[in-house]
């Protein structure tokens, strides 16, 4: 999956509305619609996209959307 | 692979019990500003709950179900050979609560009466040892009490787990009948995940001190809970039931030789309501044949399997029925149940 395709797959799993506001660098836990509860959605989303196994430890491990990319890619 | 078979062995009547206290989730908002609560409600789909108060334990609660369901099935007690009851909130930590709830309910010195300790997914282990001992012949009817308080067992300042848990016990008249046909059971544990939820503080490892009293902060978030107090991490749970249980689901299946149509309902555990509609559309199963009671009653533990089916199923369970049963917690320890249901007599929920 491309860079562009992924975040706007990603932007509609962890309900952000506008993708656009979304790059390689930008920071997910500092977005407004970012709460605990989003790793579960982030969660789901690893599973149901990529078939891939993503524990809690792994997300805490990620600061960039890019590094949420090289997560899925893996 | 633990894979169970029983025959002619069913449940032929159940009854609940909740607190009368209703907790309104909206408004569970003492530790928490009101838009937090909100949106972490509507993503566990939980909006009331049921809270015991002080004086209450889960063998109350399962006394209040279990005195309905003689009551009103008109059941022999000198007949009831044996009483299972599953906690993981019991009223000491000795002697067994079953052997109490023996006495209190009138039933016989020869009643066979233990405990079980294992957490959410325990109905169907509760039903499987009793469905086995039945086998032997010797016993004419048993009673699952199946009960819990989690309202005691989590803090109210800890935001993973505040707004998730309820209390209430069930009974289960377990009979011997050849009308029932083959039940079919899968029970499985994995013990490398015993710290995903725990009570860390007041067991023999870790014994209550002022040290595991004290409450602090224990994460980024900030919420705050001691050690005698639950905790789970949410995320890692999820991830491993979303792989498991519809493995298990699906091995149990093969087992009976049966596929999903051939369940007329499919009850989960009620954990929240995120992780059961994500095993619902991943599982592609037909959600007018998944009951919930998780808006109501929220997450009851090991007692969210048969209270909902007491709850939502007492007008759907006449004739015969294949239910599959299903759920997973604290261990981590899961469990797929097929169970045949043949007019099973269901009573009304009481309050106490």
């Amino acid at each position: 999956m491309e860079l562009k395709e992924f975040i706007e797959k990603l932007a509609e799993a962890i309900e952000v509305e506008d993708a656009n506001i979304l790059n390689e660098s930008t920071n997910f836990r500092e977005l407004d619609e970012w709460s605990s509860l989003s790793v579960m959605l982030l969660i789901a989303f690893y599973d149901e996209e990529f078939g891939k196994q993503i524990g809690d430890a792994d997300i805490k491990k990620c600061v960039t959307v890019g590094d949420l990319f090289n997560l899925a890619n893996k | 692979m633990a894979m169970l078979k029983y025959e002619g062995v069913g449940i032929t009547a159940m009854a609940a019990a909740v607190p009368h206290t209703i907790i309104n989730n909206y408004e569970y908002t003492q530790y928490f500003p009101a838009e937090q609560v909100k949106e972490v409600v509507d993503k566990i789909g939980v909006y009331e709950r049921r809270f015991a108060d002080a004086d209450t334990c889960s063998s109350d609660l399962c006394y209040a179900a279990a005195e309905k369901l003689l009551t009103d099935n008109a059941v022999d007690r000198n007949e009831i050979d044996l009483l299972v009851f599953i906690s993981q909130t019991p009223d000491y930590r000795m002697p067994a609560t079953s052997i109490l709830l023996q006495h209190r309910l009138g039933l016989p010195q020869t009643c066979t009466a233990f405990d079980i300790n294992l957490g959410c997914a325990a109905f169907c282990y509760g039903l499987s040892v009793i469905y086995g001992m039945m086998q032997s012949g010797g016993i004419r009817k048993a009673l699952l009490l199946d009960g819990e308080t989690r309202s005691k067992v989590y803090s109210p300042k800890d935001r993973r787990s505040a707004f998730i848990f309820g209390d209430a016990g069930v009974a289960a008249l377990i009979e011997r009948d050849p009308k029932f046909g083959i039940s079919y059971f899968s029970l499985n544990s994995d013990g490398s995940r015993g710290d995903l939820i725990m009570i860390p503080g007041g067991g023999y490892r870790h014994p209550s001190s002022i040290e595991t009293l004290k409450e602090k902060v224990v994460d980024e978030y900030g919420n705050i809970r001691s050690d005698e107090q639950g905790y789970m991490r949410g995320g890692d749970v999820f991830n491993f039931v979303i792989r498991e249980i519809p493995r298990n689901i699906k091995q149990t299946l093969e087992f009976a030789g049966i596929g999903t149509d051939d369940i007329h309902y499919f009850v989960f555990h009620q954990a929240n309501n995120f992780i059961n509609s994500y095993i619902a559309k991943k599982m592609k199963l037909n959600p007018a044949k998944i009951p919930s009671t998780i808006a109501k009653y929220g997450n009851t533990s090991s007692v969210s399997v048969p209270l909902t089916i007491v709850s939502e199923l007492r007008n759907s369970l006449f004739g015969e029925r294949t239910l599959l049963l299903s759920a997973f917690g604290v261990g981590m320890c899961w469990a797929t149940g097929i169970v045949p249901f043949v007019d099973c007599k269901i009573s009304e929920i009481v309050e106490v």
